[in-house]
């Protein structure tokens, strides 16, 4: 194996989103910096008898806007035609052709690969829910599964089954781009396209490619995803005001807000931007993974998993503590993540964690589980172009035991260099990368 | 010697052949087939009712004492995937909590996992009894699923199904607080994976890692899944054992499974400091992507998997005539084999025509993100043997696979092994391995 360790530095040079709180980067921002709420009512499905009733869902958007060649993504679930968009917003950004068998942009399409933390496809939940009822023997409690099988023959379509892998968001983005490089697509719960980003910086950093189109795409707002999250007492119950259930590090949170979207940023070697001649958003220097490997339904008491994350980030990227500027948390808004998460801040920052602001954006945008990260990241590149930290809003009554700076409330205008941007999954898997404002 | 040298000094497997790694290699080595008619469930009225099942075993064997609890936790991708880990690090020597919590020899912090995992398939007797309270005029009612239905379903059911948590339980009972990624890109999963492994060592993210894939496809609904993309073989339910028959002319389709392989890798300089068997060295990664609109296929001339061979090779520093065997992904499906044998053609030249190919999924079927971690076992268990099995099924070759497909067992000091997999949705891997050779530089 090349043991390639370059020093080349990694650079973003597009970024594109579909989110709650927009279907564009400006769109997003200028609701980030207005501190509006991306929930409501759930509409996707009908959840009015479950015991969360809402969510924050992307609206108003149809992946056909972005591809010339809709009948070769006709079947996609809605996390993967969220993928194509935001692929596509980055792309053009980033000055890559799409859709095209000859592309004039000057990239090797083996050079440029994809990751993207991305997950599965809903249900096809009638002809599921079909089947279920069809083979269903309630006196012997057991399926009889022929019967089962019959209506699954006539009730299930091959491409709705298809387009529910986890790796199809991929590839679309595949089909829509050309890309023949590295692939790879992660699911590692709430922390996967953080990963994903991580991974992709490292792939670039090897040699195995000039471009990696990395990022995530999720949409857990069905009826099962609903359910399991429900029954795990993870999501917000606060029906009667979903704009303000999001409510990170505040003393009455009660769970997250349930998300979607898909968030993809450009990552490239500088050398290949500028050889390209496109502007830079901003440099990735550091990537730190680790896991908890404690508990499976909780997090490391002390924040072990994080707090070695945080310092393999800042490691990598040749940092120290006094080096950050602002933490973009994970900050679900559960008890047990805003807790630990600070606790992680304080083992790793010392006396200074108290004055580094950590906000959380899910505040707003609701928690997006596998587009999470990347959506986040996006934040922090546009926090440091504009000077801008984005607020925690709904954080009305602090919780005693939190006390970092959260930035409650309202956006703060300060220099941003460095920022830290931090994923924890269900799970365990705890991933962090840092990105920086670019000076050539 | 390069400290970034990453080498294989574990191996466990869980397939359709075995419970372990000795299991598997006499299965493959005696041309054995671990195909049969479904048990798991009734498979009437499926148009393929065959798969490749794990033998029986009893999971609370496989997981130390004070874990035992925890079982009602897994589905049975966690389960196999815990069995083979088990084995991989036994096997390597390495003392974990899992193995023994006070003789530990290994770093914790410096132990990474990497494993590539399908999407795990509800249990739908699990979820029976919430549906049937959730039905009006023989109709799915989901206002009485969310209020009544739900209710039935156990509160930690969703985290028996995401795919991390394969890792999440192997990294607790063998406690790696390293760098824990979970690939799933479905039948590549485990090569990019592994790949993905070796890399966090060779940059220096961890020493070790556990690496590999894991899946139980043998359950209705993935078994639909594969029955209706047609890609399972329709016309062979009363002859399981000639199923599945890769780059056969007679080829129908490919029969499906379930299994575990899991690796343990390691950096060398921490291998041989702790006198480690080395079993193989990783020597080149390459990877692509398909591009087909028909996302189940291959593309025709199978060029995403060509750039992943053409990268790997690459990686790896040798020329094709340096490949002394070739483990492919060959599922018996048709129009896929002939893909990649144009794929092999392409990358390798002429120099194919002499290059053992050994495809194994006649005899453990296609085992979905495991696949690739049992052949880059199985090859490894060639280099050490000194023999490439027989092919399976094999009797003239499908139109346009122009392989040199092993009908005979060959007596071979194996050096170079090419692994590669593909999968639908198009992800593309190719692994090279190198015998271990203590005077080589890297």
């Amino acid at each position: 194996m090349r043991a390639v360790k370059s020093q080349q530095r990694i650079v973003i040079t597009g970024m594109g989103i579909v989110c709650p709180l927009g279907n564009d980067v400006p769109t997003l921002w200028q609701a980030i910096l207005a501190g509006k709420n991306g929930a409501g009512r759930t509409t996707i499905f009908d959840a009015s008898t479950f015991p969360t009733t809402f969510s924050a869902e992307v609206k108003g958007y149809d992946f056909r806007r972005y591809t010339r060649f809709g009948h070769l993504h006709e079947a996609c679930s809605r996390g993967s035609g969220f993928a194509l968009g935001a692929a596509a917003q980055a792309c053009a950004q980033a000055g890559i052709e799409i859709e095209t068998d000859a592309p004039a942009d000057g990239i090797d399409r083996t050079r440029m690969g994809i990751y993207l933390g991305a997950g599965e496809g809903s249900l096809d939940n009638d002809a599921f829910f079909a089947c279920m009822i069809a083979g269903w023997d309630g006196e012997k409690h057991e399926m009889v599964w022929p019967n089962a099988t019959r209506r699954a023959l006539t009730k299930m379509v091959a491409a709705r089954e298809l387009e529910q892998e986890p790796n199809m968001a991929a590839a679309h983005v595949a089909m829509l781009t050309g890309a023949r490089g590295p692939a790879r697509s992660c699911l590692t719960a709430c922390a996967a396209s953080t990963q994903a980003v991580g991974e992709a910086m490292m792939l670039i950093r090897r040699g195995d490619a000039d471009i990696m189109i990395a990022g995530g795409a999720h949409s857990m707002i069905h009826p099962l995803g609903v359910t399991g999250f429900n029954r795990l007492t993870a999501l917000s119950t606060r029906n009667e005001s979903p704009e303000t259930a999001s409510r990170p590090f505040s003393a009455s949170r009660d769970g997250f807000v349930l998300g979607e979207g898909a968030a993809i940023v450009i990552v490239e070697s500088l050398a290949c931007a500028q050889r390209r001649g496109v502007p830079v958003l901003a440099e990735l220097i550091g990537y730190g993974s680790s896991s908890d490997a404690f508990r499976v339904t909780d997090m490391h008491e002390e924040g072990r998993g994080a707090v070695q994350a945080i310092r393999a980030a800042l490691a990598d990227a040749g940092l120290t503590c006094d080096d950050i500027d602002y933490i973009n948390t994970h900050g679900t808004s559960t008890q047990e993540n805003d807790l630990i998460e600070t606790l992680a801040i304080k083992t790793v920052f010392g006396p200074r964690a108290k004055q580094i602001p950590a906000g959380s954006v899910k505040s707003m945008l609701g928690h997006l589980i596998g587009a999470a990260g990347a959506a986040e990241l996006i934040t922090c590149v546009l926090a440091i172009r504009d000077g801008i930290v984005p607020a925690t809003t709904n954080l009305h009554d602090p919780d005693p035991k939190l006390d970092l700076d959260y930035v409650p409330n309202s956006p703060r205008k300060m220099p941003v260099t460095i920022v830290m941007n931090e994923s924890f999954g269900f799970g365990g898997q705890n991933n962090v990368v840092i990105v920086k404002q670019y000076e050539g | 010697m390069d400290s970034r040298r990453v080498v294989i000094t574990g191996l466990g497997a869980v397939s359709p052949l075995g419970l372990s790694v000795q299991e598997t290699w006499e299965g493959l080595r005696e041309g054995r087939c671990g195909i049969g008619r479904i048990k798991a469930f009734d498979p009437t009225g499926f148009p393929c009712e065959l798969a490749g099942e794990v033998p029986y075993y009893r999971i609370q064997d496989h997981v130390p004492r004070t874990y035992r609890k925890a079982v009602k936790l897994m589905c049975r991708d966690i389960e196999l995937a815990v069995v083979a880990a088990d084995e991989a690090v036994r096997s390597s020597g390495l003392i974990t909590k899992g193995i023994d919590p006070e003789k530990v020899n290994v770093d914790p912090t410096r132990f990474a996992i990497n494993l590539g995992t399908g999407i795990i398939s509800c249990d739908l007797t699990e979820l029976g009894p919430a549906a049937v309270v959730s039905v009006t005029d023989g109709q799915f009612d989901i206002h009485k699923w969310g209020k009544d239905g739900l209710e039935h379903v156990t509160p930690l059911w969703l985290l028996k199904y995401l795919p991390n948590m394969l890792a999440c339980h192997i990294g607790i009972i063998h406690d790696l607080q390293g760098p824990s990624n979970t690939i799933t890109c479905a039948e590549a999963a485990a090569h990019l994976a592994i790949g993905e492994a070796a890399q966090v060592i060779a940059r220096g993210a961890s020493d070790l890692a556990l690496a590999g894939g894991a899946e139980a496809k043998v359950n209705p609904i993935m078994m639909i899944r594969q029955c209706l993309l047609k890609r399972t073989t329709p016309d062979s339910n009363d002859s399981p054992q000639t199923a599945c028959r890769p780059f056969d002319a007679d080829a129908q389709g490919s029969v499906f499974g379930e299994g575990a392989g899991i690796v343990v890798l390691e950096n060398v300089n921490n291998a041989r400091r702790r006198s480690a068997p080395i079993l193989a060295e990783i020597l080149g990664i390459g990877h692509s992507h398909n591009l087909n609109p028909a996302y189940e296929c291959l593309e025709p001339d199978g060029k995403g998997v060509q750039i992943a061979i053409e990268k790997a090779m690459a990686d790896a520093e040798i020329g094709p005539e340096d490949l002394d065997l070739i483990v492919p992904h060959g599922t018996g499906i048709p129009s896929d084999d002939l893909a990649e044998a144009r794929a092999l053609q392409a990358a390798l030249g002429t120099a194919i025509e002499n290059i053992p190919v050994w495809p194994t999924k006649s005899m453990l079927s296609t085992t979905g993100a495991a696949s690739g971690a049992l052949d880059v076992i199985a090859a490894v268990r060639v280099m050490n043997e000194g023999v490439i099995p027989a092919a399976r099924n094999f009797v003239r070759p499908a139109h346009g696979c122009h392989l040199h497909i092993v009908t005979r067992p060959q007596e071979r000091q194996v050096r170079h092994a090419l692994c590669c997999s593909y999968t639908y949705g198009g992800q593309t891997a190719a692994i090279v391995l190198r015998r271990f050779d203590e005077s080589a530089v890297a």
